[in-house]
């Protein structure tokens, strides 16, 4: 996407003299550049790195050491700087443009983060210092944990799990520990409702539990009365996504809790989408006992093209003595203990364990915490008001052009959601976020939520502006008149992307997942 | 409010365009008892970059920082020298703010990153294949085990006493509640690996045999005998790197027969950072692809032909397998894989050969220095960067004396291992390339010191 044009100027589309070429000899075109890989590009002779000096001493490698080369191409320093700048140019992110990913998404990276997470006294200490030469350390940790319980309205949080989906197997091991500490380990049944996140049922499956899916109503909410009827001794808890995959608030929330808490059970809030209502809803006060936090989408920790996460497990009075070691404890002189293996004694001897090696994401901690400190109780209120009402400004300016299937079930939330209904024969959701990369946007979340057809979920946040909204929402019409009219140049979209559409299926069929040189290629097929 | 975009008169033109009143009309499906009528109270107002410039900084200030003191920290975490082209690199916005890369015509950047990380780390490894990073390498170390479970339908994994604890520490975790079986050891403070002690416990139900190389005490062995006797009894062998730089130096797992090669891919780029975000490596055969966890990056062609990458395989994730999907995983360590990648192509097979070096004689001759010091016994004489000191006193009040002086002086194995007598004195010392001669004297005799 380009920069935001005010000034109404619009290129003219003008033809040029002469016919332009299609192709260069190249491949090339202009600062697009093709970059080949560094298996192709390097050599074994080649460093970027000057070596140590290496002082005189005796090999303790016995008969281990190394024989045949390992076949790691290196590059020079210049060379290294243009092979990744050059495939750095081929990525959309979001300092190019917004990711209107729903249930995903990305806001703006604030640089100060990335600034704070440097600084040597968080960057350049190791994990297993004695604890009093990391009072600083433990206190970021501390002070993240401190506003973490304050915004959610719970009662502990286990800070170490390294992502969204960890983090809900931390919470569901916590149900399953509280459970067995209660003598209820029989309990083997967690409610899933269909409009989850593919985590959810995973991350039940994956801790021994049986998954059984709740539908959802007309309006996109959970069935409350399929859910309340499904209750029973043998039912561990519900994995509840708030607000939900299409957009909306669980306005039952409560009333299920209750539900759930009275048959014996745990409520597990997906909390992915809790930037929505950060600052203004606290879901320790709609009944939940387990909640994960994506420390990206909600405190705007960098993706980097798929991670690092960090998931914190908000955890209710019930669960929060189960939670994983790891922890800090603040003494009343302001020492900052780390409970571990070594030091967990016999105040806490529920926790169920260790779920990583160390401390958690605390470079994800810092940048986080940076960014709480900087917006203050008042500026999280202000982000959720504004992400929700960036969101309901492009469902209310698209309903009219697409189908939005829940748009009188109320004000969606963080996101909205549209379906491919009224698309004709042949043309689908896929079409539209391949014609909207030729517009200069990342498309939206296709294919999910399951629960409608060809859904286009949308999601902006906060730090979109009027104008960039405007322009995503023009180019999002016009791209879904194309598509409702049969235009079928989109159906080979994208055709200005670094690559045209790839073929996925291919990959799948025949995977090649490292490079080997092309004559061993060739050999193997 | 320097990161919100919005006006109020966008704001007013906006809800009239929605047709609400206000933006707290908008959250109007919340029960009204659960609405925050304001911002909560009792929490610190929006602060300016500068004031929280000084907040952050004056609790950085209070950790010793690893590089201005003598360090010999290691056990699982290792502090190398990155070269300024790291940084820079992974901090370009196309890098750090793309997201996962779902549309990969606009995404080829990361993802042929993805690929040739792949490539790299199959080649360290010597595994035929590697996926796109996990977490880190003790959550990599647990899927490895789970992934055994599923090829060999047996429940029970033996874990070498040379594993990290921390490791063991999640392993058994997860166990508690998936129905796995673990047999677990403690090491001993003995010069040799414990390959025998796993020879003799394999039977058949076991699905796997997990050791750590170079192990918990810096030990290195040979793994060809158990990956043969693994083989014969139809087990996995499961190999553990938690220092990758070492295989510059010695010999592969994969290349010794094992199946599965997963570690901490810290060392290479990411830095210590007390702790993560880490980046779990994994490498296994060819043909146990589908049944991996996490990511997987292939190569394709596009509608002109032209190649390109994609993400792969997917059938086996939870987006789609959901309650059958081979792991919970929904995205990998992007950023830090990068870190990690570029570091390597910067050091290339040139560099990395030499980095070992490098690392290998330096820490040889700490050992023999520290070696000489009244009370101290080498206890590792074949080690790669790391290797186990017994003291003639408990490590761990003189690892807190000698923190007193801003000397990191090692990870005493009663941190790690603790209410385990035998290893009480036992202290793990890290020396890498950033170490130097100086640093190990004055270790040396602040040791002298508090041991006499």
């Amino acid at each position: 996407m380009s920069a935001i044009n005010q000034s109404g100027w619009k290129p003219e589309m003008q033809s040029v003299d002469g016919p332009a070429p299609r192709a260069t000899s190249t491949g090339n075109r202009a600062l697009m550049l093709e970059e080949a890989l560094i298996f192709e590009i390097g050599s074994d002779e080649t460093t970027g790195v000057d070596l140590p000096d290496v002082p005189a001493a005796t090999s303790r490698l016995g008969d281990l050491g190394r024989r045949a080369p390992i076949g790691l191409p290196g590059l020079s320093e210049p060379e290294t700087v243009r092979h990744y700048t050059r495939l750095s140019r081929q990525n959309y992110a979001i300092d190019l443009g917004l990711f209107p990913l729903g249930s995903c998404t990305m806001k703006h990276n604030p640089r100060l983060n990335e600034k704070m997470a440097r600084l040597p006294g968080f960057a350049d200490i190791h994990p297993l210092q004695p604890v009093d030469t990391v009072q600083g350390a433990l206190g970021v940790i501390n002070e993240l944990a401190f506003w973490l319980i304050e915004l959610t309205g719970m009662h502990g949080v286990a800070m170490s799990p390294k992502a969204g989906a960890h983090g809900e197997l931390c919470g569901i091991l916590c149900i399953k520990a509280a459970l067995e500490a209660r003598g209820e380990g029989h309990r083997k049944v967690i409610l899933v409702p269909e409009s989850a996140h593919g985590t959810n049922p995973a991350t039940a499956a994956f801790a021994g539990f049986t998954v059984e899916n709740i539908p959802a109503t007309d309006a996109g909410r959970v069935d409350t009365d399929a859910l309340k009827a499904r209750l029973g001794p043998d039912v561990a808890g519900v994995m509840i996504t708030n607000p939900n995959t299409c957009g909306l608030f669980e306005r039952d929330l409560k009333i299920i809790s209750d539900a759930v808490h009275d048959a014996g059970g745990y409520v597990y809030c997906d909390g992915a989408n809790f930037n929505a209502i950060v600052g203004r809803v606290r879901p320790g006060d709609l009944g939940v006992d387990a909640m994960h936090i994506n420390l990206h989408k909600t405190f705007s920790t960098p993706h980097g093209g798929g991670g690092p996460g960090s998931g914190p497990v908000v955890l209710s009075e019930a669960l929060a003595p189960f939670g994983p070691l790891p922890f800090t404890a603040r003494h009343a002189d302001g020492h900052i203990q780390l409970v571990e293996e070594e030091t967990v004694g016999e105040d806490h001897p529920d926790s169920f364990g260790r779920m990583t090696a160390f401390h958690g994401q605390m470079g994800m901690f810092t940048r986080a915490l940076t960014y709480i400190l900087s917006h203050g109780a008042d500026g999280l209120y202000q982000v959720s008001g504004d992400a929700v009402l960036n969101a309901n400004y492009v469902l209310r300016r698209l309903e009219g052009v697409l189908d939005a299937p829940f748009a009188k079930s109320g004000p969606c939330m963080h996101e909205a959601l549209f379906s491919d209904e009224g698309f004709p024969a042949g043309f689908s959701t896929l079409d539209v976020a391949k014609g909207l990369i030729d517009e200069g946007f990342h498309p939206m979340t296709v294919y999910f939520p399951l629960v409608v057809h060809g859904a286009m979920l949308v999601e902006p946040t906060e730090t979109e502006s009027k104008a960039a909204l405007d322009q995503f929402i023009d180019a999002f019409a016009s791209v879904a008149e194309r598509a409702k009219a049969g235009d079928a140049s989109l159906k080979s979209a994208p055709h200005f992307a670094p690559r045209r559409r790839l073929d996925e299926t291919l990959a799948a069929r025949k995977p090649v997942l490292v490079w080997k040189e092309p004559v061993l290629a060739e050999a193997a097929e | 409010m320097r990161y919100l975009p919005l006006t109020d008169a966008d704001r007013g033109e906006m809800l009239a365009a929605i047709g609400a009143p206000s933006i707290e009309a908008l959250f109007e499906d919340v029960p009204v008892h659960a609405r925050q009528p304001g911002p909560i109270a009792g929490l610190p107002m929006h602060a300016s970059e500068l004031a929280v410039e000084r907040h952050m900084t004056t609790l950085a200030r209070r950790n010793v920082v690893a590089g201005e003191v003598p360090f010999f920290l290691g056990c699982g975490a290792y502090r190398h020298h990155v070269p300024a082209t790291v940084d820079h690199l992974i901090q370009r916005g196309e890098f750090l703010t793309a997201y996962t890369p779902y549309q990969p015509e606009i995404a080829q950047g990361t993802l042929q990153m993805l690929f040739e990380f792949q490539t790299q780390v199959a080649r360290l490894f010597g595994t035929d294949v590697a996926n796109a990073s996990m977490y880190d390498g003790s959550t990599a170390c647990w899927e490895a085990i789970v992934m055994a479970r599923r090829v060999t339908r047996r429940a029970k994994a033996i874990l070498s006493g040379g594993l990290h604890p921390h490791y063991v520490s999640v392993a058994k975790t997860m166990a508690k509640y998936t129905g796995d079986v673990l047999n677990t050891r403690l090491p001993d403070l003995s010069a040799e690996p414990d390959t025998a002690d796993l020879i003799g416990a394999l039977d058949d139900d076991t699905s796997c045999v997990v050791v750590q190389y170079p192990d918990i005490l810096g030990r290195i062995g040979d793994l060809s005998e158990l990956a043969a006797a693994c083989q014969a009894k139809k087990a996995l062998l499961i190999a553990v790197v938690t220092e990758p730089v070492a295989l510059g130096a010695i010999r592969s797992p994969g290349e010794m027969g094992a199946d599965i090669v997963v570690g901490e891919g810290q060392s290479l780029g990411v830095g210590l950072q007390f702790g993560g975000p880490y980046v779990g490596l994994f490498g296994c055969k060819d043909k146990y692809v589908r049944q991996m966890p996490g990511r997987l990056c292939g190569e394709t062609v596009d509608a002109e032909g032209k190649r390109g990458f994609v993400l792969t395989l997917s059938t086996r994730e939870q987006h789609i397998r959901r309650e059958k999907a081979t792991s919970n995983i929904c995205t990998n360590s992007g950023l830090c894989a990068l870190a990690f990648s570029i570091h390597m192509t910067l050091l290339g097979e040139k560099g990395l050969r030499g980095l070992a070096e490098a690392n290998h004689f330096a820490a040889s001759a700490a050992a023999e220095r520290l070696a000489k010091v009244p009370g101290v016994e080498l206890v590792t004489p074949g080690f790669f960067n790391e290797f186990t000191l017994k003291l003639n006193k408990e490590a761990r009040p003189i690892v807190r004396m000698l923190a007193e002086r801003e000397i990191l002086a090692g990870v005493s194995l009663g941190r790690l291992h603790p209410g385990v007598e035998a290893l009480e004195r036992g202290l793990v010392v890290a020396v890498t390339e950033t170490t130097t001669a100086e640093d190990v004297e004055t270790l040396a005799a602040a040791l002298e010191e508090v041991l006499a």
